[in-house]
């Protein structure tokens, strides 16, 4: 892995940079322009912590009917061995989260069991042990923001559609929504890879697939900034790749926007075989990592939304989202 | 007003009360803008010697008035023994000393400290008496002195037009070798100085006039005697004449101790007075005058500030005010750049930390640490513990690896290292804490990634934190600091590309 970041380290120095002005020409959004025309323009600071707390997202997508992953058990106050034990012991697959942990961190999935072992999904195994120590690192406040007491969720562990087993090595596939003031404006899946060490972060070497927003098909590919075609350990082409039941999917994004009330927002959205998409997380501060996976600038969406009439912000979820798929839709270019 | 446009109006409010605040210091106060400018002070010390009969004694020297383009920064009288005060009568100050009784030679002193004002002009004295005592001059003297006067009186009137050139005149001809009058008078007036004669002819022309005593300031001067200078009033103003060229003007480096007729000394009770002075310039940094200077008007910018603390204090508020420095150089590598470090302002912390260890050995002694410290603290990581408490253990395993590089590299005779003790121990805990965990999370890649993001950050801190221009400004002018924090607050509003983000999307450009 460290060969590969290293390659990786060369290309970068050896690619050189852009000139702004072409970055701009191609509408591209950076880090300080999101930061302060979008996240602190259109996020209050006291919603933040409907998302910023997973338990809170739960609660309150359940509120509004919105599937999410079943939660299994949430641990408020550092909780003793034997109730964590009582917890885990008669499941096979879970999930144990921080509910306030930033970037993925912090996440232990248990895929199986075998005998007094956990298997991990990337196939290691660990004790029981090992479990309580990630659940009080977690309380202590490890993987929180600041290092502040964090509390501690059991999730089932989601029951993954199998329509992207060919498309993602090890990992958890997952597709990100922005949703710019309720419309869905530009959407990616995510899928891991052997180089990514099944983490589906695109920096750490995952593969961003955009989609297109009209048809739920896949219309660009890249990892490590490279266009790919193929998926580089199953070799499957993402031109055939097709995300199923997509208006359900993109609907459930955009009603995240009357659930939190956050103008810009990223919703992390998984395919479950039987329940379709559920809502894995929302994010206040998504990242800008979708513009390369779609090959496309955030900033002319954007601006286009910005830039309609008061009364199209009044509108319901399926006319939103009917809008979004006419106006964000994509020619079939992979 | 949208955020955006008071962000603006705040910082240019900011701006511009410390450009003004600096600019009011260093054009009014004097302060230095850049460092290492340095000004003459002239030391002046002034003994009055006498021989005490063995009764009561009182000694009153005039002192030098406040003056436009001398400035005095300090004064010390020493008078063992003797009761001191100081008097004042009619505009003049004198120092008084005084005792019961005393026998034999007794020395007291006086000293000062005085700064030329440059481009300063003389002031006009404020209430010197411009009355005329006529000399009289009659039986004592002879026929032939007064004849000579009249003469040369006469002689400088029909060859001037006005006061100031009559007085020109007048001291050439007193100047003149050749002349004969000239020598008649002051082989009369054997036992007085040129600028007594000239006093005695100017009353005879009916021109009011005093002598001014003072210094002619010279490095390492020792013993001098006051010299006197002449003045002249013309009808409107006073003119000083230097008697010895006869030309108008205050001579450089003349420092004016006493202006009038009065006496330099008043002794009762004492012989053979006398009063010798000695002088010494002094290279000090600008700064210095100016602090002293302005004391001494209680100067409010200069009474309410840094300077007004104790010298330890100051000493470490020269660090503290960097600080600042160093979040500058942290907010434009974030947002012009986009360095990844480990912990926002950890990388300043570090960067003073490298002020007190100097670069390289503070660079070898944190890398050790880190070093040594993920290593324990993987150790720790097996055994299970509370994060609070493997957290301390990290700090107490710092705390015992910088007491065990302090001994060892003391013993081995490397001294710089027992700069350790300036490392931040709880900061320091955290980051090999974080550390870890990237590399648990991310692997050692990471690792070496954030932690090499921090230290460049903390090199390029120190770098700019340790220039000399930048040590100055912030110590000498903190009012800098609302131009800083202004400058923080237009950064705040960039909405442009960072340099990483160029490369980072340069994929998407085609």
């Amino acid at each position: 892995m460290l060969q590969f970041s290293f390659r990786h380290l060369i290309n970068k120095v050896r690619g050189g940079i852009v000139s702004p002005l072409a970055l701009s020409e191609m509408g591209i959004l950076g880090m300080n322009a999101r930061n302060i025309n979008y996240i602190a323009r259109y996020n209050d600071r006291e919603k933040f912590p409907i998302v910023d707390d997973k338990l809170n997202t739960k609660h309150a997508a359940k509120r509004v009917g919105i599937p999410v992953p079943e939660l299994i058990a949430a641990f408020e106050t550092p909780a003793s061995r034997k109730r964590v034990m009582e917890v885990i012991e008669p499941l096979w697959k879970f999930v144990i989260k921080p509910a306030r942990g930033s970037g993925g961190k912090g996440i232990l999935v248990i895929a199986g069991r075998e005998g007094e072992k956990y298997k991990k999904i990337s196939g290691s195994e660990i004790e029981a042990l090992d479990i309580l120590r990630h659940v009080n690192n977690i309380h202590s406040g490890l993987y929180s923001l600041g290092g502040k007491p964090d509390r501690v969720m059991v999730e089932a562990l989601v029951d993954f559609d199998p329509v992207f087993q060919d498309y993602s090595f090890e990992g958890v596939p997952d597709i990100r929504v922005i949703v710019f003031r309720g419309y869905p404006v530009m959407a990616m899946l995510r899928c891991s890879t052997h180089d990514s060490d099944g983490k589906a972060n695109l920096h750490q070497g995952a593969v961003g697939v955009g989609v297109d927003l009209a048809t739920g098909r896949s219309c660009h590919a890249v990892q490590r900034g490279l266009r790919i075609q193929h998926h580089p350990d199953t070799e499957m082409s993402f031109g055939e790749l097709k995300v199923p039941g997509w208006y359900d999917l993109v609907r459930l994004a955009a009603s995240c926007y009357e659930m939190t009330g956050l103008g810009y927002l990223g919703c992390d959205i998984v395919l479950d075989r039987e329940r379709g998409p559920l809502l894995l997380e929302a994010n206040a501060r998504p990242g800008l990592a979708i513009q390369v996976a779609n090959g496309v600038g955030l900033r002319q969406r954007l601006g286009f939304i910005e830039g309609l009439e008061q009364e199209m912000f009044e509108k319901g979820v399926d006319e939103r989202v009917a809008f979004s798929m006419r106006e964000f839709a994509v020619e079939k270019t992979l | 007003m949208s955020p955006r446009v008071q962000v603006y109006v705040i910082a240019a409010l900011l701006a511009l009360i410390g450009a003004g605040l600096t600019a009011y210091k260093h054009f009014e106060l004097g302060f230095p803008l850049l460092p290492g400018e340095y000004r003459t002070v002239w030391t002046i010390e002034a003994k009055v010697g006498f021989d005490a009969e063995g009764g009561p004694v009182k000694a009153a020297l005039t002192l030098p008035r406040e003056q436009r383009n001398m400035e005095i920064l300090g004064e010390t009288f020493s008078s063992s023994g003797f009761g001191f005060f100081i008097a004042r009568e009619n505009d003049e100050y004198r120092a008084v000393w005084t005792r019961r009784s005393a026998e034999g030679s007794q020395s007291l002193f006086y000293q000062l400290d005085v700064y030329q004002t440059p481009g300063a002009a003389l002031e006009q004295p404020l209430n010197l008496s411009t009355k005329v005592k006529k000399p009289f001059l009659g039986a004592r003297e002879q026929e032939a002195v007064r004849l000579a006067i009249n003469s040369l009186v006469k002689q400088a009137r029909e060859r001037s037009s006005d006061v100031e050139s009559f007085t020109t005149q007048l001291l050439f001809e007193l100047n003149d070798d050749g002349n004969q009058d000239r020598n008649l008078i002051f082989r009369h007036y054997a036992d007085k100085s040129l600028v007594d004669v000239a006093l005695l002819m100017l009353a005879t022309a009916d021109i009011p006039a005093h002598r001014i005593r003072g210094l002619y300031l010279e490095d390492d001067r020792r013993r001098l005697d006051p010299e006197d200078l002449l003045e002249v009033y013309d009808g409107k103003r006073w003119i000083v004449f230097e008697p010895g060229s006869g030309l108008p003007g205050v001579p450089d480096n003349f420092f004016i101790w006493q202006r009038g007729g009065k006496s330099l000394l008043d002794l009762e009770g004492g012989r053979n007075s006398q009063v010798t002075f000695s002088v010494i310039a002094n290279d000090v940094p600008a700064r210095d005058v100016s602090m002293r200077s302005s004391r001494d008007e209680k100067d409010a910018l200069v009474d309410f500030s840094i300077y007004s603390l104790p010298i330890e204090q100051q000493s470490i508020f020269k660090l503290i005010l960097l600080v600042p420095v160093g979040a500058l150089v942290v907010v434009l590598l974030r947002v012009f750049v986009g360095l990844r470090t480990s912990g926002t302002f950890m990388p300043v912390l570090l960067a003073i930390a490298f002020i007190e260890t100097q670069l390289l050995t503070g660079l070898s002694i944190f890398v050790l640490i880190l070093v040594l410290g993920l290593w324990v603290r993987f150790y720790l990581s097996r055994l299970n513990l509370l994060l609070v408490s493997r957290i301390a253990a990290v700090v107490v395993t710092v705390v015992i690896i910088m007491g065990v590089i302090s001994v060892v590299s003391y013993k081995l005779g490397i001294e710089q290292a027992l700069t350790v003790t300036f490392f931040p121990m709880i900061i320091l805990a955290w980051t090999i804490e974080r550390m870890s965990i990237v590399w648990e999370e991310d692997g050692p890649y990471e690792v070496v990634v954030q932690a090499g993001g921090s230290l460049l950050v903390a090199v390029l801190a120190w770098w700019v934190m340790t220039n000399r221009y930048v040590e100055h400004w912030t110590f000498n002018f903190p009012e800098l600091l609302l131009v800083l924090l202004a400058f923080i607050l237009v950064v705040g509003n960039y909405t442009g590309y960072r340099l990483s983000e160029l490369m980072r999307f340069r994929p998407l450009v085609k």
